[in-house]
């Protein structure tokens, strides 16, 4: 049966993917943040997951205003690269996986989730700098990913209680596929920010760290969290945090943190990193 | 797992949106009365409509069932106002990504910062929440 055996929360700001593109990776400003995604790399290379589920939002270019899911999974082969306004991002295409994500669907919406089934979709930076922090610049991406694409844009975001629910039943519907998979899921955006108004530029590493904590050892309390506490307290982005708690919910009761990073800033961002061990 | 947690009132929460400083909450009021004005941003993903935009921009945005005051604010490059008529921030960053800035560019204006000063800011730990959680805090902190 498949398996998932891991989760990885990160930041997936548009601004380190440009850097990456434009090959800016070794400047002063983002050395330090290349550096502490080394060890995740590595990481990602020695796991060597054969599906990553990726939570990720996107950012008003596969979805405009017509239509706004709250919880869309990608169930096409391939996903192409969105261009956002400056050109697509340099990176392969996005292959794939549609009969799990079919599965996926049917045992979800039976736990009563009730998602959009997306057959056709760009995919945009939410998606593609994960996948550019955890696995470089190969020709190809070693492995297929399902997207999830959540709306955290326009309030309100689903509470971190659902999404920590959606996590648990997706965890149920992996294990009840057939093949023996690999599968590790991506819960991204995120940490502290706003980028909007007077208030932009608001980070809050102490929300940050508690919130890396209750990752790893007291999931329950972040799922309390209210939406407005992230609004005040972290900044108005930050309610992609959200995202994270349906990686955690999908790594069951037990987790070892392997890893972890944190750096101020990348671009308006303060950006975490954090590798839990499904136990 | 446990009990759904206790929720705010929807009418609190409103409230309490307009009580954070500094700040425009994308909310469904908001997002209904920016519908049309981002929609006119979303168009600016496609290289042809940057293009139609850049060479009459008052004439390109009638295209669109945009206010007055929404397009005037377009014309400005108004940021806040286009955030407070119901623009959302990752589409007027194609607004900006149109005129050849970056967000960053953008969001230092938002502030009424230049951008090194913004990018400065950043670099020294960004914004701490304290004085900015709440339109009381920000008076006594002014």
């Amino acid at each position: 049966m498949a398996r998932i055996i891991a989760g990885v929360g990160t930041s997936h700001t548009p601004a380190i993917g440009a850097a990456v593109d434009n090959g800016k990776t070794a400047e002063p400003y983002w050395a330090p943040l290349f550096a502490g995604y080394q060890p995740a790399r590595e990481w990602m290379a020695r796991t060597r997951p054969d599906v990553v589920i990726m939570v990720y939002n996107d950012h008003v270019n596969a979805f405009d205003f017509k239509i706004i899911p709250t919880f869309a999974l990608g169930c096409a082969e391939d996903f192409p690269i969105a261009d956002e306004g400056w050109g697509a991002r340099p990176v392969p295409p996005v292959r794939g996986y549609p009969e799990l994500a079919a599965h996926l669907v049917q045992s979800l919406v039976l736990d009563e989730f009730d998602m959009t089934i997306v057959n056709e979709m760009q995919v945009d930076h939410g998606l593609t700098v994960p996948l550019t922090l955890l696995c470089g610049t190969p020709q190809a991406w070693p492995c297929r990913v399902i997207p999830l694409a959540v709306n955290v844009i326009q309030y309100p975001a689903p509470t971190g209680h659902r999404c920590y629910m959606l996590g648990q039943a997706i965890r149920k519907a992996v294990a009840s596929w057939h093949e023996e998979l690999k599968v590790v899921i991506f819960g991204t955006g995120g940490m502290s920010h706003q980028i909007q108004g007077p208030r932009a530029g608001l980070v809050n590493p102490q929300f940050d760290r508690v919130f890396l904590d209750g990752l790893s050892r007291d999931p329950e309390r972040l799922v309390r969290i209210q939406p407005l506490e992230y609004l005040r307290d972290a900044g108005a982005e930050a309610i992609e945090l959200v995202m994270w708690l349906i990686m955690r919910g999908a790594l069951g009761e037990r987790v070892q943190e392997v890893y972890r990073f944190y750096h101020i800033p990348a671009s308006s961002t303060a950006v975490g990193n954090i590798i839990l061990e499904s136990r | 797992m446990s009990e759904q947690p206790q929720r705010t009132a929807r009418k609190e929460d409103l409230e309490a949106y307009e009580d954070i400083p500094g700040t425009w909450v994308f909310d469904a009021q908001r997002a209904r009365q920016g519908y049309h004005l981002n929609e006119f941003l979303y168009s600016l993903m496609k290289d042809a409509n940057r293009k139609e935009f850049l060479a009459d921009e008052p004439r390109y945005t009638l295209k669109f069932k945009m206010t007055d005051a929404q397009r005037a604010a377009v014309l400005q490059r108004d940021w806040n106002k286009l955030l407070e008529l119901g623009g959302v921030s990752y589409a007027l960053a194609k607004l900006a990504f149109t005129d050849g800035k970056s967000y960053q560019y953008m969001a230092s204006q938002m502030t009424g910062m230049t951008e090194k000063e913004y990018v400065d800011m950043m670099l020294k730990g960004g914004r701490s929440p304290e004085g900015w959680r709440s339109k009381a805090e920000r008076a006594g902190k002014a």
